[in-house]
């Protein structure tokens, strides 16, 4: 028998018995963060694609909610930090080498990025609004302008930040569970998903949900493809990613992943989406809020068990 | 100049005393700790063997606590020693997060913690860090590497000794003897 | 009126307020004592530091207290010019902050009082608390005798006790730390070397090419100067043989760990006499030179064969062979460790013995690397009265036996507490000062039977202990970090003093020992013993008699001085002339046998445990001392509850997992009042489990340590007396796992 413990009474809080340094506010932030990118890549895509009438809802309607979506992200965000008075040293510093820190500056452009999507848009939900001061009117003429401008720096920045909640996570090369590079691409992929999934949830137009449900399949095919490849990739290295592995495969992460973010978050509501296609009639609710609680949960799972998995020595 | 410790595995007889030393020296709230120790017992009875550890922050020379922080508040200080400016933290937990060895903890008043190696405290003033001066087996060897001199770069020339996970990358500066 | 002392509680109406408000007051009012006091006398760098010695063992380490920024104590450190330490305190000397800063400290004396049929304590002042021992310490000496008042003590408060004590006219004095304790290797070495050990042991471990640790678990014992002298071992390659039936600390730090089956220790160190003089490996110089009894050894351990002893240790007779011929070819730079603890299976003494004769054989009495000789210093003692010769002593409650024993047993007086008809008297009053004796002596029951027919318990104490619950009165003393005591002085290396001096005014309405020592002597008209106004006075007188003073302690904190003569160790053919009937060393002792005892030692066998039982083995953890420091915050942080260690085997048996919680009972039906949590670990034999002792406090005032871990004393009910001396053996109980809570079954049923 081999025994390997503390013996000095060690328990220092967040950190023993496992780390748990980081609770639902950055698993929330991070699929806020992701959820937003999504809408905003979409947007922006189909804006330089000049298909906005075809799709408007992803177009127009769905970002209006991601400003909303970003600032509740950076609460959580800000509700975690412990120091928060000097909250504002984030932004007296760019460390590319830290995630956190491009990340804190690829928030600071999409956020306004998305206000200002969301308020050159704004008048197609509420067609009688308008702005009360002529410079803003003047601005808005301005960015309408360049809209094509705004769009492409849009996408760039929504595809970091998609990138970003995953990166996040693969920089720690301490958590092996994390430590893939795979996260990234994950991560943006089932951040598109969940958007996708909300423009379903949101569009009135039977041709632009149809679109968007094909479109969600691709995208969880790639996911599965993703996650698939993550764990060969786990099982084919060291010995603490196998471990790591282990998490999920009969380990304590088990039943939640395989239940509830394979199959309730994404095959069954790819399936749902595939007989929908076929023409059957389905509560047109359930597969997007499937995918969106999916999206929700395989951000918490990461987050938790990535905080489990160690180096073993 | 490149400060590094060196602990003793045989002569370690896992008492906890430099785990209380840094307490007191360096207030360390209770219930929270800068340094510990660890127990490896193999074998089946009466074929046995033990390891005994006292760990602390390995002050990494390629310190992924440093390049994770947003902020800049993790830093790298005289002789390579790893510190945390609390002025400068968000407390953002990613440091902590990112430490393989698990060496730091969430101080209560908000910024993460860690051993110093007595930098300022002690060190500097030309004391040994208090955990090594404290340790009754003394078996903990502390100085600058690059003095072939100093206690730690003699015991490392003449003993057998490992790092903790070298393969993570980190280059380590606490070497266990064994 | 029979019960009186039911377990009580102690009413806290008010205190906590009081203890805060007087808390912070005293703070304030301490550290301006400290600054006026270091203005006026002491330099500017030392205005940091006041010296101390430690107090949370008898090992005395001397060391510094320092302070943080407002003033208040923030560390304590090692003295580098003291001897027992090497400016390197242990674990439970650097947490002695945490015994200061602790809240639930004794605040203010407390009386037993009973309110409409319930015990409680109010708190007193300090004269009405004083003046009710004084009252009934004087009611016993007039209807008992003053003989009938005994003194339990452990620790620097004894001195001042002690002497109001022997003032009154009683000589009962006892402390633990003889028949709990040493006292079978204080005897054993005495009737064999003419010499106790006594401590700190002076055994030349720094120096030593062969150590032999027979159970005694150095590095979890941290008897400080013994641990690093043990590492220095390592270091210089000396090579330590370890018999211990657990994989001690120790044991996986040895070239050799013999784990051999317990109780049977005699047979190997007989086994390992017989190799040493049919080898030939013994110093015959120095048997020949300084012993008797050689021929009577040699035929006594002539069939005593390592393949003998196999069949009763099962340690393999090769390996007892190769032991002994490390300990013959190291001698004499070798150490059979006396070990301290050893009050074990009720015949200790005689391994005691038998370890003192291996020493012998081994010439390493006196030698280098062996046992050095002691530098003794001693005080002269302020001038007093004499004290008035005592008209009986604890010896005539037990008629023609323990006549070896060379102090007064703790469980003898308790015995003799409990009335019985062939005693002219039974002790009636017990003042104890430093010592718990409820978690000290085993058999508990037998404690509290003593206690129930008391007329007078008087507790002095820093804590509020199991004891104290059981007092009529309560006095809190002040820590050690906030008094003046006796110069250290005792055996080492070199002489040596150390002055222990406050580094804070006493917190809340607590008193150092001396002060209440000379308060009561007041009180009993006998203050001509302390005749002195305050103990700086006394301290000062004392050190000027040997050309030091209080003014340079307080500087220096340690004093060294030389040597009278090269003597450490013996020289070259020297003379010596042994403190033994003979005048040599007794291999084989007459005294002994005069007493009826055998004169060399035998191994008998001890009983085992029963089917679904398994032998209680305790031992120390390095961060606790016995019960005094389970409540201590620094020290909970590392160690806050003992566990339970139990071998993998056993564990899979019983259906037991790693750190869950099971209680214990015992072979005498007494079950643990708390659960412990399992440690299943390889480094225990299946036929024991091990704890720490000092934990499953049931005061509820302890509010760190109450309930955590399980109390090893409340399952030692049976006590294996050494005829010899007394002392009381505690490793021969035998447990067993109850899975399920006890107090729910009960209340099922
Ligand atoms: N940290 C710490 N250190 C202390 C103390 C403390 O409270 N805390 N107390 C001090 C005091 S006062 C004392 S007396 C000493 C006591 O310290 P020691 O004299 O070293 O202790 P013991 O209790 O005699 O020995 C305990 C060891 O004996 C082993 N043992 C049990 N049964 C047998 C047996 O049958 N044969 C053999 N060979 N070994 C056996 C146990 O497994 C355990 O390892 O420690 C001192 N040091
Ligand atoms: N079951 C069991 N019993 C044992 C042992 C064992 O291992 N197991 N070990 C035995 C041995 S080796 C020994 S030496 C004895 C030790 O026995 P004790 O010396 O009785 O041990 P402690 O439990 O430390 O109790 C010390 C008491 O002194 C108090 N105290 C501490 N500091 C001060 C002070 O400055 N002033 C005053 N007035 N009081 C103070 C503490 O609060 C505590 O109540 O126990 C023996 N009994
Ligand atoms: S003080 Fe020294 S011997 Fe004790 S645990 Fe720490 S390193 Fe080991
Ligand atoms: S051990 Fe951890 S905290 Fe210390 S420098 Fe390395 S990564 Fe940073
Ligand atoms: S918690 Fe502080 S030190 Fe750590 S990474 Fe965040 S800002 Fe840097
Ligand atoms: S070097 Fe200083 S800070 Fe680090 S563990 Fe030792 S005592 Fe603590
Ligand atoms: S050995 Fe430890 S507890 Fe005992 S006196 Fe020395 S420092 Fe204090
Ligand atoms: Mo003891």
């Amino acid at each position: 028998m081999k025994e390997e413990i503390i013996v000095s009474g060690r328990m220092n809080h967040m950190v023993d018995p496992q780390l748990h340094i980081w609770e639902w506010p950055i698993p929330l932030y991070l699929f806020l963060g992701g959820l937003a990118a999504g809408i905003l890549i979409f947007a922006s895509f189909y804006t330089l694609q000049g298909k906005e009438a075809k799709f408007p809802t992803a177009v127009r309607i769905a970002p209006l909610i991601t400003p909303i979506i970003l600032v509740l992200g950076l609460l959580a965000l800000f509700y975690d930090l412990n120091h928060k008075l000097f909250f504002w040293r984030l932004y007296t510093t760019i460390r590319l080498e830290s995630p956190m820190s491009w990340g804190a500056w690829t928030l600071m452009v999409v956020t306004p990025l998305a206000f200002i999507w969301s308020a050159l848009h704004i008048r197609e939900a509420f067609p009688r609004f308008d702005w009360k001061y002529d410079w803003v009117k003047q601005l808005e003429a301005f960015f309408r302008k360049h809209i094509k401008i705004l769009a492409w720096i849009l996408i760039i920045f929504s595809l970091i930040l998609g990138v970003y909640t995953g990166i996040l996570f693969s920089a720690f090369n301490a958590r092996p569970l994390w430590n893939t590079s795979i996260l990234g691409p994950l991560f943006l992929t089932s951040g598109m998903s969940t958007g996708a999934a909300v423009i379903v949830l949101l569009s009135k137009s039977h041709e632009e949900r149809l679109h968007f449900a094909r479109l969600d399949i691709v995208l969880i095919g790639i996911e599965l493809f993703l996650i698939v490849h993550m764990f060969m990739g786990f099982l084919a290295s060291t010995e603490v990613q196998i471990q790591a592995a282990g998490l999920f495969l009969g380990g304590p992460y088990t039943t939640p992943f395989w239940l509830f973010v394979v199959f309730m978050g994404l095959i069954f509501p790819a399936s749902l989406e595939v007989l929908e296609i076929k023409g059957y009639k389905l509560p047109l609710i359930v597969a997007p809020i499937l995918v969106i609680l999916g999206g929700l949960i395989f951000r918490f799972i990461i987050a938790y068990a990535g905080q489990i998995s160690r180096w073993l020595y | 100049m490149r400060y590094a410790m060196a602990v003793d595995t045989r002569k370690c007889v896992g008492c906890s005393d430099c785990v209380v030393a840094c307490q007191t020296e360096n207030n360390v709230p209770i219930g929270y700790c800068r340094d510990w120790v660890v127990e490896v017992v193999d074998g089946t009875f009466p074929q046995l063997e033990i390891e005994i550890r006292s760990e602390r922050c390995n002050h990494c020379e390629n310190a992924p606590c440093v390049r994770c922080c947003p902020t800049g508040a993790s830093h790298y200080s005289d002789g390579g020693t790893v510190l945390v400016n609390s002025r400068k933290c968000i407390g953002c937990g990613a440091c902590i997060a990112s430490c393989p060895y698990d060496a730091r903890y969430p101080h209560p008043d908000g910024y993460p913690d860690k051993c110093t190696f007595c930098l300022t405290n002690r060190v500097q003033k030309g004391l040994k860090p208090a955990c090594v001066a404290v340790c009754p087996t003394k078996c903990l060897y502390f100085g600058d590497l690059e003095d072939p001199n100093s206690d730690v770069s003699r015991v490392l020339k003449v003993r057998k000794w490992k790092t903790l996970i070298p393969e993570a990358g980190t280059k380590p500066h606490l070497y266990f003897l064994i | 009126m029979a019960n009186r002392r039911e377990f009580i509680r102690i009413s806290s109406l008010g205190l906590g307020g009081m203890a805060l408000a007087g808390g912070s007051l005293s703070l304030v009012k301490g550290s301006e004592v400290i600054e006026s006091l270091f203005q006026s006398q002491l330099s500017d760098r030392q205005r940091q530091r006041v010296p101390t010695y430690c107090e949370i063992c008898f090992w005395k380490c001397a060391g510094w207290v320092y302070f943080n920024e407002d003033g208040k104590i923030k560390k304590i450190e090692g003295n580098d010019n003291d001897l027992n330490c090497n400016g390197r305190l242990c674990p439970r000397g650097t947490g002695g902050v945490g015994m200061y800063y602790d809240p639930d400290r004794l605040k203010t004396p407390l009386i037993r009082t009973e309110e409409r049929g319930r015990q409680t304590f109010r708190e007193a002042s300090w004269d009405e608390a004083l003046s009710y021992i004084a009252e009934k310490m004087q009611k016993i000496a007039r209807e008992h005798g003053p003989e009938c008042v005994a003194l339990f003590t452990h620790g620097s408060g004894g001195k001042y006790f002690g002497d109001l004590l022997k003032a009154t006219g009683s000589t009962n004095i006892a402390a633990p730390s003889f028949a709990q304790c040493r006292g079978p290797r204080e005897v054993a070495f005495i009737y064999t070397f003419g010499e106790s050990i006594d401590s700190p042991e002076n055994t030349d471990i720094r120096d030593t090419r062969c150590l032999v640790l027979i159970g005694s678990h150095i590095g979890e014992n941290m008897h400080n100067g013994q641990v690093q002298e043990m590492s220095d071992a390592i270091d210089r390659g000396a090579t330590i043989i370890t018999v211990d039936p657990r994989y001690s600390t120790a044991a996986s730090k040895s070239k050799y760990w013999l784990p051999i089956k317990p109780a049977t220790d005699i047979a190997l160190l007989l086994a390992w006499i017989h190799v040493i003089i049919f080898e030939e490996l013994y110093d015959r110089d120095y048997v020949e030179r300084y012993t008797v009894g050689f021929e009577q050894l040699k035929e006594h351990v002539r069939n005593k064969t390592p393949e003998w002893a196999y069949g009763i240790t099962t340690i393999k007779p090769h390996i007892i062979r190769e032991t002994a011929r490390e300990m013959g070819n190291a001698s004499p730079a070798v150490i059979v460790h006396p070990g301290r603890h050893v009050t074990w299976y009720g015949d200790d003494t005689q391994r005691s013995r038998s370890i003192a004769i291996l020493n012998a054989l081994l010439g390493s009495w006196g030698r280098r690397g062996g046992f050095y000789r002691n530098a003794n210093y001693e005080l002269p003692s302020f001038p007093h009265p004499e004290f008035p010769e005592p008209k009986r002593t604890w010896r005539e409650a037990f008629p023609g036996k323990y006549n070896l024993a060379t102090t007064v047993l703790a469980n003898g007086v308790c015995d003799a507490t409990i009335p019985s008809a062939d005693r002219s008297c039974n002790f009636k009053g017990w003042i104890v000062c430093g010592t718990n004796l409820i978690e000290t002596l085993p058999n508990q029951k037998n404690t509290i039977e003593a206690i129930q027919n008391l007329e007078l318990l008087a507790v002095i104490d820093t804590m509020p202990m199991e004891i104290t619950g059981w007092a009529d009165v309560v006095l809190p003393e002040c820590t050690y970090l906030e008094r003046y005591d006796s110069i250290r002085t005792g055996q080492a290396r070199l002489p040596q003093i150390a002055l222990r001096m406050p580094a804070s005014e006493p917190l809340y309405d607590s008193k150092p020992s001396w002060w209440i020592a000379k308060e009561l002597a007041k009180k009993l008209g006998l203050q001509a013993y302390f005749d002195y106004d305050t103990i700086e006075d006394l301290l000062d007188w004392q050190l000027r008699q040997i050309g030091s003073s209080l003014e340079e302690m307080q500087r220096i904190g340690v004093k060294t001085f030389e040597r009278d003569a090269d003597d450490l160790y013996f020289a070259d053919g020297e003379a010596i002339e042994f403190n033994t009937s003979s005048g040599k060393i007794e291999l084989y002792s007459p005294d002994f046998e005069a007493e009826g005892f055998d004169p060399l030692p035998n191994y008998t066998p001890h009983e085992e445990p029963p089917e679904g039982f398994y032998r209680l083995n305790y031992g120390r953890g390095p961060a606790h001392t016995f019960s005094r420091t389970a409540n201590n915050a620094n020290l909970t942080d590392i160690m806050e509850e003992n566990s339970l260690w139990v071998n993998p085997k056993v564990a899979s048996q019983w259906g037991i997992r790693n750190d869950q919680y099971v209680w214990l009972r015992n072979q005498d039906d007494i079950t643990s009042k708390f659960p412990i949590k399992v440690r299943v670990t390889e480094r225990i034999r299946w036929d024991s489990v091990y704890m720490v002792h000092g934990f499953g406090h049931d005061q509820k005032r302890l509010t760190r340590c109450y309930g955590k871990g399980a109390s090893d004393t409340e399952l030692i009910s049976r006590v294996l007396v050494d005829p010899i001396m007394g002392g009381t053996g505690m490793r021969g109980n035998f447990v067993t796992f109850v899975l399920e809570d006890p107090a729910a079954i009960a209340a099922d049923t």
